[in-house]
């Protein structure tokens, strides 16, 4: 093996194969060796349409710092077989740079990889691992990964007996020998785009989904009940809190349709149990009127939507962040409430966390807006932080019984004291209707006018801290964006700094309410503002100007899915721009 | 109602709230509060104890009505927002009341789910075969024939039969009363709170407004001729061939209620991320 080309800090690998030649497998492997090497990085899967099997490919960036999106070119492709190959064509961008290593005896690449350039290496894959004893072709590619890339396959044994816990120690050890048989293969190939060297230790790290970590910040927030109907790609959250409620002292129960998991969860909450709910676009939709409910009749609950590409059942195995008109401005009704989202993998832990402490704080509910990409993605992060947020549900825990209790009652910031059923003298009917102080209905003027008073102040007057964003550098051309976009956005203006362009990023976690004074602030001494979002119709942009004036020049880079936007097309549009 | 020589702890005044009901005059669902206030004094349960969640209808209305914790929600989503509030506070007894419409149309669904699921829930509909609050559209239960401005000369649609749905989707205890006999209510509903799982009890309560035909129910219901079964088929059978009219107790299950999973000692979330340490 000869490594001419200097380190890269970050590569990016795609396995592809048909279904059963266990190409997402290897994928796993490859990162939890990296993982377990020093490096960070993280892998996404694609799957064709077929419910089980068929054509499968596993995308892996590794890298020595901690990242986020996909990168705008692939620098390996390892093809167990063809099959089908050519619906990867728009996810597995290649240049000439590209090394492209495939089977001769399994088919012939599709066009896109032979008309990219990129150099082509031929291994028998099957040939060889048939040859040994126990050797799988996946395996044999797992090796030839590691060893393109540099990266030792020392750690592979204990990552092979984890991922494929069970299967005896006889898979393991022919595991091992056929991926050194791979690294081998190697060592013939000069010119390989290896990895620069890992950071050295720091501290604990975790190989963790999006899902599981919103899974895991709902627990960390105090989430004890959630119900549950399946979607993709937000089953994983449900399906991660369902023995992980149980390990807590919670509960989870399975609904008929989201209208019942948002009901249950609304149920829950009233009863005193911090509650949530789980879902996707159409499930979203399900849910409005309940989401109004919870705000009118002052509930706390989360709701995580963790989006597809839309409208109606659009592709649910792709990510967009098309759901952000009806998350904000879903209900009918003046109906204020908080939607957050989180900004990478290992931020759906605090961002989750946060919206269970937001939730309970306001009584009301808080959207999280995940999407499939976070969700998805397995990632290699530091383990965050346990933060505990002091301030929780104001109960009303002792009532006087001389005094008539008011639930919904006005005045201190909009925030009245929760009667928890079971406490004497604290009974009253929690309502969507208009209602007076006591909870009783209403259909009067000043009434009316006082609740949505209330409900306003007590979300507009928090004060949600430096949470509500993250801002990184001062230069006057500002990269405004929100979500799982962020990390594309942060590496674009890393890229555009080491062009010599003066960039700030402002990546915003608090949606709504939107923080227009400290937004306003952040924007100080922009010229030039580039809104970027994955939508078709510009969503965020509008959401933003209709409330924030601009200092300067605003254009927007708006796309919707399925394709990831790139740090590259980011920092190519703002040069663009610029001159 | 039992006689005791001691004072009775609790009077069904204490289970009423001083709101005024937005009922008509001579609406059936006053019984239905006042049956239910017997009952609750009865079981001598305490007010705060005691959650009430209903959809919307005038039925609906009635939690604000008890002086129990209330919880009046969205048009047929009572049922799932009760079991919620049941699994995560068992030790309460939650009541769902609500309408014909609110419970066997735009809840439907919840309705079929909540028997099959079995939650101890006690589910009472003031079924008056109509939508009251909209002012007098055909539910569910209505006769195909009755004319109405939404649907002139009738639906044509075959009426729900939901007691014999009730049985067939898993319901634990199925009554039937009149709300006019406020007595004979009280004493099903106690059975049907203290039944385990889930107790569904419909409740004949007329709409004088758009029903007034229905004046004329007190006429025709009468106490079931036999006692309730524990065979599901043979309740059903008898449900199916009645004339709609009898009241009482009609089925009487033993399965057990749905519980759900639990540790046997909650642990400290930490342990929940071991898993992920690389
Ligand atoms: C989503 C929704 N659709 C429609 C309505 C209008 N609506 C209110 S009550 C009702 C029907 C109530 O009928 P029922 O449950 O039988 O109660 P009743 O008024 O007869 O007691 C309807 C259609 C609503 N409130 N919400
Ligand atoms: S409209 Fe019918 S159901 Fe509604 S309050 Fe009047 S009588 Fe009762």
């Amino acid at each position: 093996m000869s490594a001419a080309r200097p380190p890269s800090e970050s590569l990016s690998v795609a396995l592809l194969g048909s279904g059963g030649a266990g190409v997402l497998t290897a994928g796993a492997l490859v990162t939890e060796i990296a993982a377990r090497s020093g490096w960070y990085g993280f892998i996404t899967r694609s799957v064709g349409p077929q419910i089980r099997g068929g054509e499968a490919a596993a995308l892996v960036r590794l890298a020595t710092r901690p990242v986020g999106c996909m990168d705008g070119a692939f620098d390996l492709l390892l093809a167990i077989d063809w099959n089908n190959a050519d619906r990867f064509a728009a996810e597995i961008p290649l240049t000439p740079e590209s090394i492209v290593v495939g089977d001769p005896k399994s088919g012939t690449p599709p066009d896109y990889v032979t008309q990219s350039g990129a150099r082509f290496v031929e291994i028998p894959l099957a040939e060889i691992a048939k040859g040994l004893d126990g050797g799988r072709a996946n395996m044999l590619a797992v090796g030839i990964v590691l060893g393109l890339a540099g990266i030792p396959g020392d750690r592979g044994a204990e990552a092979i007996r984890k991922q494929l816990s069970g299967k005896g120690e006889d898979i393991v050890t022919a595991g091992v020998a056929t991926l050194e048989a791979g690294i081998a293969q190697t060592e013939a190939i000069a010119d390989t785009p290896q990895l620069a060297a890992p950071p050295a230790s720091s501290g604990e790290r975790w190989l963790i989904t999006g899902n599981e970590a919103t899974g895991l910040g709902a627990v960390r927030g105090g989430i004890r009940f959630a119900a549950a109907y399946p979607i993709t790609p937000a089953t994983e959250v449900l399906e991660w809190l369902a023995p992980a409620l149980t390990t807590v002292g919670g509960t989870l129960v399975q609904a008929e349709d989201e209208l019942a998991s948002i009901n249950m969860a609304i149920g829950a909450s009233f009863g005193g149990k911090p509650a949530l709910t789980a879902t996707s676009g159409p499930g979203l939709a399900l849910m409005i009127e309940a989401l109004g409910l919870a705000t009118a009749a002052e509930v706390p609950i989360v709701v995580v939507d963790v989006m597809r590409g839309g409208p109606s059942t659009g592709i649910p195995t792709k990510s967009e962040q098309s759901d952000l008109n009806i998350a904000i401005y879903g209900c009918h009704g003046d109906a204020p409430h908080v939607v957050v989202a989180p900004l990478s993998v290992a931020d759906c832990v605090f961002t989750t966390q946060w919206a269970v402490h937001l939730a309970e704080m306001l009584q009301g509910p808080v959207l999280v807006l995940s999407d499939q990409f976070l969700g998805q993605t397995k990632a290699i992060i530091d383990r965050p932080a346990d933060l505990s947020f002091m301030t929780r549900r104001s109960v009303a825990a002792e009532i006087d019984a001389a005094k008539p209790y008011h639930r919904y009652a006005t005045g201190e910031g909009g925030i009245s004291a929760m009667a928890l059923p079971g406490t004497p003298d604290g009974q009253y009917t929690a309502d969507g209707l208009t209602h007076t102080p006591r909870g009783t209905p209403s259909s009067r003027g000043e009434d009316h006018v006082a609740q949505l008073d209330k409900r306003r102040d007590k979300i507009e007057s928090h004060d949600y801290g430096a949470h509500w964003a993250e801002i990184d550098g001062d230069g006057d051309t500002v990269i405004l964006c929100w979500g799982s976009l962020s990390s594309a956005c942060l590496e674009a203006a890393a890229k555009l700094r080491a062009e010599g362009v003066a960039v700030r990023t402002i990546a915003l976690r608090l949606l709504a309410p939107l923080n227009t004074a400290r937004l306003g602030e952040a924007l100080a001494g922009a010229r030039r503002v580039l809104i970027v979002e994955q939508t078709h119709s510009g969503q965020f942009r509008r959401h933003l100007q209709g409330h924030v004036a601009f200092p300067g020049e605003v254009d927007v880079l708006a796309r919707p899915g399925p394709l990831p936007i790139t740090p590259g097309e980011i920092a190519d549009y703002v040069q663009k721009w610029r001159s | 109602m039992s006689v005791t020589a001691e004072a009775p702890k609790r009077k069904a005044s204490d289970y009423i709230s001083d709101v005024k009901p937005v009922w008509c005059p001579g609406c059936g669902d006053y019984h239905v509060l006042l049956s239910l206030s017997r009952a609750l004094a009865q079981m001598e349960l305490e007010p705060e104890n005691i959650a009430v969640v209903s959809g919307i209808g005038c039925s609906s209305r009635i939690p604000a009505y008890t002086n129990c914790y209330g919880f009046h929600g969205v048009h047929g989503r009572a049922l799932p927002l009760a079991a919620g509030l049941k699994v995560a506070r068992p030790e309460l007894t939650v009541l769902v009341m609500s309408g014909d419409g609110d419970g066997f149309s735009i809840g439907g669904n919840h309705f079929l789910h909540a028997c099959r699921r079995n939650v101890d829930l006690t589910y009472v509909v003031m079924d008056n075969r109509v939508y009251g609050l909209t002012k007098g559209q055909p539910s569910p239960t209505t006769e195909p024939d009755w004319d109405s401005a939404l649907s002139p000369g009738g639906t044509g649609l075959r009426p729900f039969h939901p007691l014999v749905i009730a049985l067939a989707s898993g319901a634990n205890f199925v009554a039937r009363c009149f709300s006019g006999d406020v007595n004979g209510t009280a004493r099903v509903l106690i059975e049907a709170i203290r039944h385990p799982g889930f107790s569904f009890v419909e409740i004949l309560s007329p709409c004088v407004t758009f029903r007034p035909d229905e004046k004329q129910w007190k006429t025709l219901v009468h106490p079931a001729p036999v006692d309730p079964t524990d065979d599901p088929a043979r309740a059903a059978r008898r449900i199916m061939t009645d004339d709609g009219f009898n009241t009482g107790i009609l089925y009487r299950g033993n399965r057990s209620p749905y519980r759900a999973p639990a540790a046997s000692e909650p642990q400290d979330p930490g342990v929940l991320e071991r898993k992920f340490v690389i």
